[in-house]
């Protein structure tokens, strides 16, 4: 292993990738306008009031109905009525992904007109301290103006305030390490597939042998090239999402293993597809075949815990849900148990992949 | 001193097909040395396993004393090749690809001083892609040369190019030899054999058929004289049933074997009586074409071969 000859190869196949433009749209540009088209059809950013849904148990009373049109009225809340057989609307706010709600006691009109304390509860997400300000600020406040206005500043309605589940997150924030995990895949993977059997047909890997330049030493500065392009999108993606869509994701150190060993993954698996196939057609097959179902299957667009349990099976089968789901412990939880876990598997399946595709990979004929 | 490529008994079998059947050669330091055959002879799998690019089914191989396919990365520094249908990277330019070898070699080039010497000083920073397939060839050779190695393998370095590429391609293949650089030559050219080689070797169906100094297999291959008709083939049938000497019909030529005055003579006999009508007749002895077209076969049996035979000058 020469680390001058790898350098060498690197410099060539980076000119030659950008000069293709191709790879660069699809690796850079590409998972950018993903995140742009995706963000803005999901996360409703025009809309600068508060989405919140109602639970009301007292019957669609005349008192209650007058609170929620107070609310209503205050603009800063968009009431949505949700159907009173919900007992515990903690969990459904869980199960439709949403994060604010809002419960009216059975009783609410009678305890208000007689004067007996009630209790109206809250669910806010505590990720997002704005929207739970918001909502809570507006509850309280024409809270204490029905107090006000019928016993003098007794406060009868009361209200608790309470988190909801542990992570109810917006869709922006599991896009952002989804579509990372995204071009993870598909950069190193079409490109390598493609470059792996073109390579073998147009004999430039023949071309290759012929100079000092070992396989590996070429395997390594392709992988390094698309490590490179990895960080770069990355950061492009992460800097995009939170300038358009404010997105909660954090840049951390232990992000790195799942930006450095999934290109080496998806490279080496790339180069296996490209090897074992006699033509670039059927390497392109091949490529398809491997590759679409871990990318809609993985949580790229969509977060796995929202699949039927047995797509949820299917997606723990699948690499890339290991760097995804890596990465969203890594970004969005900072939960560092998992991240490690995460980072053991895609390690592992980087390094059988890699040995396997290099032994495959021979680039003389017998 | 030993020679630079010694092979003996070589075999090369693709499944049931067998490419090369028992080829024994050597090529000596500082030679040219030219492989000649039509499309399918086993020119090219045998300068593959010259080159270390493929293995061999059988027999023994040494380039420089070593193994070609065992031993590959240590000639790799000491052979310069063009391969067959030589392709590069499309958006790379010559100099790149000429700063890039030399790298890769450890060596340092001047790239401008040797891309002229390929005459290829005017493309030097266009890509690949936009290059003629003369200027693509001219590259292939560069590279061949970037490290100044003992022994070139050029596989067919001039098929498909026009006469100026590829009088720009012999002029550089004379050079190496005055460097007293050893070149293993494949061509299908008799022209170029006979231009640069110092020796010949025929290769027909994975056999080698004839082999030594143009002028020796002239002699050992050749007939004594010939005497050329410019008529229809039907003069070929027409005169074989009365004379016994070989009569070969091609390109609107009629070729006759001749001894003797007595052999002319009697063949402008015979041709006059035929009342096919020629144009004109000319008499010559035997070229390496002439030979090749003899041992190979018929024009077009083995391959596309289609030697340009207008006569004799």
């Amino acid at each position: 292993m020469n680390p001058r000859r790898v350098f060498l190869n690197l410099s060539v196949f980076a000119k030659g990738y950008i000069r293709g433009r191709v790879g660069l749209f699809f690796g850079l540009v590409f998972p950018v306008i993903l995140i742009l088209l995706f963000g803005a059809i999901f996360s409703n950013t025009g809309n600068t009031a508060v989405d919140v849904y109602v639970v009301n148990h007292d019957h669609n009373s005349y008192w209650s109905q007058q609170f929620l049109q107070a609310l209503n009225q205050s603009h800063a809340l968009t009431l949505h009525v949700v159907d009173p057989s919900v007992t515990n609307l903690s969990t459904w706010l869980s199960q439709n992904d949403q994060s604010t709600g809002l419960v009216i006691p059975a009783g609410f009109e009678a305890n208000y007109l007689n004067g007996t304390p009630l209790r109206l509860t809250v669910y806010t997400n505590p990720e997002s301290a704005a929207t739970s300000g918001i909502v809570q600020g507006t509850v309280q406040g024409v809270s204490n103006q029905f107090n006000l206005r019928a016993y003098r500043g007794t406060p009868i309605i009361n209200v608790q305030n309470l988190q909801v589940g542990s992570q109810q997150l917006r869709y922006v924030d599991y896009l952002i390490p989804g579509l990372i995990g995204f071009s993870v895949l598909t950069s190193p993977m079409f490109a390598m597939v493609n470059i792996s059997s073109e390579y073998k047909k147009q004999k430039l890997f023949r071309q290759l042998s012929l100079t000092p330049l070992s396989r590996g030493e070429w395997l390594l500065s392709t992988i390094i090239w698309f490590i490179v392009l990895t960080l770069i999108s990355t950061l492009l993606m992460v800097g995009v999402g939170q300038a358009a869509f404010g997105a909660h994701v954090t840049l951390t150190p232990l992000m790195l293993p799942f930006l450095i060993l999934g290109p080496l993954l998806f490279v080496s698996l790339g180069l296996l597809a490209g090897t074992v196939s006699k033509t670039p057609e059927s390497a392109a097959v091949i490529g398809n075949i491997i590759t679409f179902p871990m990318m809609f299957l993985s949580g790229t667009f969509f977060p796995v815990s929202l699949f039927p349990p047995w797509l949820v099976t299917v997606a723990h089968v699948l690499p890339l849900f290991y760097v995804i789901d890596g990465l969203n412990a890594a970004m969005i939880f900072g939960n560092v148990g998992v991240a490690l876990t995460d980072i053991a598997v895609v390690g592992a399946l980087a390094i059988v992949f890699f040995i396997v595709s290099i032994r495959a990979f021979e680039w003389r004929e017998k | 001193m030993s020679d630079v490529i010694e092979i003996h008994g070589l075999v090369k079998d693709y499944g049931s097909l067998r490419a090369v059947d028992g080829i024994d050669l050597s090529v000596h330091r500082g030679e040219v040395f030219a492989f000649l055959g039509p499309n399918g002879a086993g020119k090219t799998t045998t300068v593959e396993i010259l080159e270390g690019l493929r293995d061999r089914t059988s027999g023994e191989v040494r380039v420089l004393g070593l193994d070609p396919w065992k031993d590959n990365p240590k000639l790799v520094p000491r052979q310069g090749v063009i391969p067959q249908d030589f392709n590069f990277f499309e958006k790379i330019t010559p100099s790149e690809a000429v700063a890039f070898y030399a790298g890769l070699f450890g060596k340092k080039v001047d790239v401008t001083g040797l891309l002229r010497r390929v005459q290829l000083e005017d493309k030097a920073d266009s890509w690949f892609e936009t290059l003629s397939g003369g200027q693509k060839q001219k590259l292939g050779l560069a590279l061949a040369l970037v490290h100044a190695p003992e022994v070139l393998f050029l596989d067919e370095p001039t098929t498909g190019l026009d006469p100026q590429a590829r009088r720009a391609i012999w002029e550089v293949i004379r050079s190496l030899k005055a460097e007293g650089r050893t070149v293993f030559l494949t061509t299908h050219y008799l022209e170029e054999a006979e231009i640069l080689a110092d020796r010949v070797a025929i290769i027909h169906r994975g056999h080698i058929v004839a082999m030594g100094t143009p002028a020796e297999i002239i002699r050992e291959h050749g007939r004594r004289g010939l005497l050329t008709f410019h008529a229809p083939a039907e003069l070929a049938d027409y005169l074989r049933g009365r004379t016994d000497r070989t009569v070969v019909a091609h390109d609107h030529a009629v070729d006759v074997e001749v001894r003797g005055p007595e052999d002319v003579l009697q063949a402008v006999r015979l041709a006059t009586e035929s009342h096919i009508a020629w144009e004109s007749l000319s008499t010559r002895s035997d070229t390496l074409e002439d030979v090749f077209i003899r041992l190979v076969g018929q024009v077009g049996e083995s391959g596309e071969e289609k030697p340009a035979h207008e006569g004799s000058p």
